[in-house]
């Protein structure tokens, strides 16, 4: 197992800079996801810990040992392609053995450990089979199997579930997460799905065109969301933002006056729909919309200050379209960014309009 | 999209103008080949067959119907089996020395460099494929120029510190004309390799090389693999055209010293045009026509050449 440190890394392909310089510290067994918007290379981060691809500055530390110039197949490091990258003419046996031919393993010994990685992603009847012939969630499997095998000292999985079906998806999310807890190996996940981030990894570093955004655990990203842009994609379904501008502890959206702590200037308010509720007073509005969604209700509420979502428990909606209504939240839940920066104001709040 | 609209259009038209513009459309497409295969391929050989079984000399009067020509392939002609012997060795070393290994070599090596250069390299080795056969041996002439003048004798000569020059076309006649057809024939399968390693997705070798590969068994495992077919193709049509061009062994060598680089299909121009036995060129062509059309429907069964119609396989670029 390997803790991981960035230090400046950077990654340009010709002119274009895709990472211009990452700061990143991974400890030993920790389980990581790295999440950002397709293109803002998360990919690119992984071919360059694997050793595909040589940084273009900075270095790259395993266990506090620079190994910028560790080739690939020194490395030892286990990966997950999001097409599975599976040998197209080698039986799942094959495949899954490749990495052992390299390391002159014991023909015994190989056998067993084929045997005893398949076994662990449950595709120990598939293994006289061609890649062709199995689905998407066995490929997957498979090619989680020939990571694994050679025990490797930190495991990459690129968008690994993002060809599954819902289902399988959920089921293997969780398996990959109790399959990491068991062997403890140092994991990075990359995703562009936060759901899958927020569940999976005890970190997450939400990426945005090649920089780091934010590092924190889920809750972190949640709770106290850096930026705008983490603010956005953190979060299911979307927070609410409204821009104001502040003066006098009060912010003014859209005419309606919100009282303000900490805020000044051109800013931007967030409200997650999971922390609104509907209550006595607050902003009024009226329900525009009505989606059921399992276990909760989003209601869209039209409001001075445009549509609001509004996440309500319980399975069943306890207001009705065209009902009036009004809208309270925690003041201490609220978050106020600084319009310009994108910035979190830290200590600044809004409360619901009296 | 307009292909559903154009379905529907022809439903709407009815079954008897469906059938016409089928009836069209078969004259169209096929037509032009149909006229140009019977043209060239059905009537030369009916006609080949025909004289074969005659007596046609150099004053192309045919006196009577004979088989006396097959009766001198089989038993009379002492010549044939040098040839025969020659075509084999020619056709198989070009064949597993360029147009196979030197052509992967080449595909290999171009495409593990960087991209210009390799597509560059790759260009100036089409330029003899490009131009006229006269020019490219023409070429060879000035290369293998047996005084001191020809390329290879400067390069021999001044770098190598050799004596007095060499005349290849005497000394080494086989090789020559090996590797001057190699030479061009290591293009195509270049091309081919090319593009089916080009098409082989980037992540398999990424795979590979962080579950341990090297480079060389990178080429054993992942590249070779997915070229199998391309390597099939390759041998197959190559073997064909080996078999049956001998333009290069005309212009290079004239099938000479003495008979040293007649292969099989130079010997019936030789001995048809030459010494003038057409009847005797038509039946020893008659084997050759049906070694070609053996190998070809070997390699559309064996080969599976059936998938080549069916979609590509190869992105040429
Ligand atoms: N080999 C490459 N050559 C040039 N540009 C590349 C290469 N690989 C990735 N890029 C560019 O780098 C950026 C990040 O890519 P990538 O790491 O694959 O993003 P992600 O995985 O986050 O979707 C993209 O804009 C992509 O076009
Ligand atoms: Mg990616």
């Amino acid at each position: 197992m390997a803790r991981i440190e960035f230090r400046n890394i950077a990654k340009r392909f010709g002119d274009v800079e895709v990472i211009p310089g990452m700061d990143l510290d991974i400890a030993d067994g920790e389980f990581v996801a790295l999440l950002g918007p397709s293109g803002c290379g998360k990919s690119t981060s992984l071919l360059i810990l694997a050793g595909i691809y040589l940084p273009s500055g900075g270095d790259l530390l395993f266990d506090g040992h620079v190994v910028n110039d560790v080739e690939a197949k020194d490395r030892n490091v286990g990966i997950v392609f999001q097409s599975y990258a599976l040998y197209p003419h080698m039986t799942v046996r094959d495949n899954i053995m490749f990495p052992l031919r390299f390391k002159k393993t014991p023909r015994d010994e190989a056998i067993r450990r084929v045997n005893d990685a398949a076994a662990l992603v449950q595709v120990g009847e598939l293994l006289d089979r061609k890649p062709s012939e199995l689905s998407g969630g066995q490929q997957q499997r498979v090619a989680l199997a020939r990571a694994l095998v050679k025990q490797p000292q930190l495991l990459l999985l690129d968008e690994p579930l993002s060809n599954l079906d819902a289902t399988l998806r959920l089921s293997m999310r969780t398996e990959i997460k109790s399959l990491q807890d068991e062997l403890g190996v140092t994991t990075i996940l990359v995703t562009h799905d936060q759901i899958e981030a927020t569940t999976m990894a005890d970190r997450i570093i939400c990426m945005r065109a090649g920089r780091i955004e934010q590092i924190g655990t889920p809750d972190d990203l949640y709770d106290r969301p850096s930026s705008l842009f983490v603010a956005g994609f953190i979060g299911s379904p979307p927070i609410n933002l409204v821009h104001g501008a502040a003066a006098n502890n009060t912010v003014d959206v859209a005419g309606v006056p919100f009282p303000a702590d900490g805020a000044n200037g051109s800013i931007t308010v967030g409200l997650r729909p999971e922390h609104l509720v509907f209550a006595e007073a607050g902003l009024p509005g009226r329900i525009a919309q009505i989606e059921p969604m399992g276990r909760e209700v989003l209601y869209v509420v039209s409001t001075d200050i445009g549509y609001v979502r509004v996440l309500e428990q319980g399975s069943v909606a306890g207001h009705a379209a065209g009902e009036k209504v009004q809208i309270g939240f925690d003041p201490a839940k609220s978050l106020v960014f600084d319009a310009t920066t994108e910035k979190l104001i830290d200590g600044a709040h809004v409360r619901p309009p009296a | 999209m307009s292909a559903i609209a154009d379905d529907l259009r022809r439903e709407r038209a009815g079954p008897g103008r469906q059938r016409n513009r089928r009836r069209a459309n078969f004259v169209i497409f096929l037509g032009p080949a149909i006229v140009l295969t019977i043209l060239f391929f059905v009537i030369p050989v009916i006609i080949d067959v025909v004289v074969s079984f005659t007596d046609m000399g150099r004053s192309l009067q045919i006196t009577g119907f004979t088989t006396e020509q097959y009766e001198k392939i089989f038993g009379g002609d002492r010549r044939l089996v040098q040839v025969i012997g020659l075509t084999l060795l020619y056709v198989f070393a070009t064949l597993a020395i360029f147009n196979l290994t030197f052509a992967l070599v080449l595909a290999l090596v171009t495409t593990a460099t960087n991209r210009m250069t390799g597509n560059f390299f790759r260009g100036v080795w089409l330029l003899p494929r490009m131009s006229p056969s006269v020019l490219y041996i023409l070429l060879w002439v000035w290369v293998i120029n047996p005084s001191e003048f020809g390329l290879l004798n400067q390069i021999l000569m001044s770098v190598l510190g050799l004596e007095t020059p060499i005349d290849p076309l005497n000394e080494a006649p086989v090789m020559l004309i090996i590797i001057a057809n190699g030479f061009i024939g290591a293009s195509m399968g270049m091309i081919i390799f090319t593009s089916a390693i080009r098409a082989i997705p980037e992540h398999l070798f990424h795979a590979a090389r962080v579950d341990g590969a090297g480079s060389m068994a990178i080429i054993r495992h992942i590249t070779l693999p997915a070229l199998r077919w391309p390597i099939s193709f390759v041998t197959i049509y190559q073997t064909l055209s080996l078999l049956v061009s001998f333009e290069y062994i005309l212009l290079l060598t004239e099938g000479g010293p003495f008979y040293d680089t007649t292969v099989y299909a130079l010997y019936i121009f030789r001995r048809a045009f030459d010494t003038g036995q057409y009847a005797y060129g038509a039946a020893l062509a008659v084997f050759i026509i049906a070694l070609g059309v053996f190998f070809a429907l070997l390699g559309w069964r064996f080969f599976d050449m059936q998938k080549l119609l069916q979609r590509p396989r190869i992105e040429v670029q």
